[in-house]
């Protein structure tokens, strides 16, 4: 089940890109809406760079849990496409990789409005 | 027009009637107001429906309390934030009452009071219903966010109150109106919506060093200088800045806003917002304080920020509005 | 005072967001995440799911975690005090494609629900998408060079 290494790099990185994240909310301008493109954005890149595939090599969750690893987990996913396909995996890749987290969250979303309605914060 | 209206017919308020939600209800006002409703639904199923339901229910009160019929009514004047003033005018409707919707943001309150007073100065309406609301839960999907996402406040962003105020002017009453001066609308270029007090101070600021120049009154003649709703942020600058120029309002100066909530228990901010904020402390709170004759004269500014989610989505700045009425009590002996 | 300089004053005397204190919830709260994230994933491992799936399907069960959350109304009370750190792992994303949802039911299914699900979440999608296509039309022609 993991070794406490594991859990404690995941507890780390992942804090440390939450705590960024924050800095950037509280001291300057830019939105929180802004924020998360600007993280998905920079994981694609940063792993184009190869920079986040050792990150999330030993951070685990703590580097594919924040939205940085969505863009890691969509650019994974265009370059094993391109691999297989050629130019029409840049098509593909980037969604198929990441279609169980967003095909999870509408269907989550579709359901939850029919159970649930919103309500005020106490 | 252009600057201070002297009424030659003062209009009287004849009656008033509050109601709020349950944020509201817990403030420090919470027992001041005439109806709340625990779960801020009022009965209905939506939000916007349950914001026509409070302007329904302030107005039906205000009248019966009058002892008034709908015919009775002149005019009824009456706004909210919502898109087109449906809350209003879907509240309103079984009302037999010619209606004028009026949209002046946090400042409809004022507004209403100071067209409605102008009307009965003109003789053109012997019976005015003033109404106004606004609703958090309509408000932040509208303004801000669906109300379960999850976001942080930033400090100075201010809370929309539920809440709504009703006020039928007349012949009769113990608190009278007797100067109006409409706002001009002023943009220093603020464009952060989580600080709409910074956005409305200078209007503010215009509209009271337009009074205390043109008036000839003192600061040191009221009891009150309320303004609806700068919040803390705003508050502290319009007092700040007047200062500068000589007026010196700190000592008899409040905001609906800050009255309202318990800033901090309550995790409010920087305090309330909305039109039904001024018209529901007003009516709550600080028409029964003039009835009572605890408060003589009262300046009431209100004021509203006048941009749309669209406007600001554009890079616009945000315009704002402050209008004022002095309100004075009949009641002469100071209790 | 002109415009520029009410702008400054406005910045300079304005109550300041407790970064320190907001920092300190959000790394605290959001590693809490990552590592409920590492347990699920360790424990999808161990029930012999092969690795590159027990990662997703750990992200998948964070998704439904926060997404049960916010439709109970107990997402935004955390996140209130979390501020990044709900916001930053995929949980924000749960919250910003469900809020909407719950939110908009009111205007029906179609131009409501239907219409609206994707008002914050849409962008991070898109621009992630985009720079994803961008990537891949780069990764091919290095390949062919």
């Amino acid at each position: 089940m993991g070794t406490f290494l594991d859990y404690l790099w995941a507890f780390l990185v992942g804090g440390a890109l939450c705590v960024i994240a924050q800095i950037l909310i509280d001291k300057t301008k830019i939105t929180p809406a802004r924020i998360l493109v600007l993280y998905v954005c920079s994981g694609v890149v940063l792993t184009a760079l190869g920079i986040y595939g050792p990150i999330a090599k030993f951070a685990g969750c703590g580097a594919t849990v924040p939205l940085t690893g969505f863009g890691y987990a969509i650019a994974q996913g265009v370059e094993k496409a391109v691999d297989e396909f050629g130019l029409f995996g840049a098509l593909t890749g980037g969604l198929t990789a990441t279609s169980g987290g967003i095909t999870t969250a509408i269907v989550l979303g579709y359901i939850c409005s029919l159970i649930f309605s919103s309500k005020p914060k106490d | 027009m252009r600057e201070l209206i002297r009424l030659k017919k003062e209009p009287r308020i004849s009656s008033y009637y509050s109601i709020v939600g349950s944020h509201e209800r817990k403030g420090p006002l919470g027992e001041c107001f005439d109806e709340y409703s625990s779960d801020n639904k009022f009965g209905k199923e939506s939000w916007e429906k349950a914001e026509s339901e409070m302007q329904r229910l302030a107005l039906a009160g205000a009248l019966k309390r009058a002892e008034c019929a709908d015919a009775d009514i002149d005019a009824l004047l009456a706004g909210d934030l919502l898109n087109q003033c449906v809350g209003s005018s879907y509240g309103l409707i079984d009302f037999d009452i010619p209606y004028i919707t009026l949209y002046g943001a946090c400042s409809t309150c004022a507004l209403s009071l100071g067209i409605g007073a102008l009307l009965y100065n003109g003789g053109m309406a012997n019976k005015c219903a003033c109404v106004t609301s606004s609703h958090y839960c309509s408000s932040e999907r509208q303004f801000r966010f669906p109300l379960e996402y999850g976001g942080q406040r930033t400090p100075t962003s201010q809370w929309t109150v539920t809440g709504s105020g009703a006020f039928i002017l007349g012949n009769t009453g113990y608190v009278k109106i007797s100067e109006v001066m409409l706002g001009k609308s002023v943009d220093m270029g603020i464009s952060d919506i989580n600080n709409m007090g910074a956005a409305m101070a200078p209007a503010c600021i215009d509209t009271l060093k337009r009074y205390f120049n043109t008036s000839g009154c003192r600061v040191e003649d009221f009891d009150l200088v309320l303004t609806g709703d700068l919040g803390y942020e705003g508050s502290e600058i319009l007092k700040e800045l007047l200062l500068r120029d000589g007026i010196d309002i700190r000592k008899n100066h409040a905001d609906c806003g800050l009255m309202i909530y318990d800033r901090d228990k309550q995790d409010k901010h920087a305090g309330g917002s909305g039109c039904g904020c001024s018209a529901s402390v007003l009516a709550g709170k600080v028409m029964r304080d003039l009835e009572s004759g605890a408060l003589q004269n009262v300046l009431f500014i209100g004021t509203g920020a006048l941009m749309s989610p669209m406007s600001l989505y554009q890079g616009g700045s945000i315009p704002a509005i402050a209008h004022l009425v002095r309100l004075e009590s009949l009641n002469g002996n100071i209790s | 005072m002109n415009k520029e300089d009410y702008k400054i004053y406005v910045e300079g005397r304005a109550t300041k967001s407790k970064c320190a204190k907001n920092c300190i919830f959000a790394f605290l709260i959001g590693g809490t995440i990552c590592v409920v994230g590492q347990f699920l994933k360790n424990l999808y491992i161990y029930l012999g799911v092969i690795e590159q799936n027990a990662s997703t399907l750990a992200s998948i069960s964070l998704i439904v975690i926060a997404g049960l959350l916010t439709g109970l109304g107990i997402f935004d009370n955390i996140a209130k005090i979390a501020g990044a750190g709900t916001l930053v792992p995929i949980t924000g994303f749960a919250n910003a494609v469900v809020s909407p949802a719950i939110d908009t039911k009111s205007e029906g299914y179609i131009f409501g629900v239907g219409a609206k699900i994707f008002t914050i979440a849409g962008p991070v999608i898109l621009y992630g998408i985009f720079s994803g296509v961008i990537y891949g039309v780069i990764y091919y022609f290095m390949g062919v060079l």
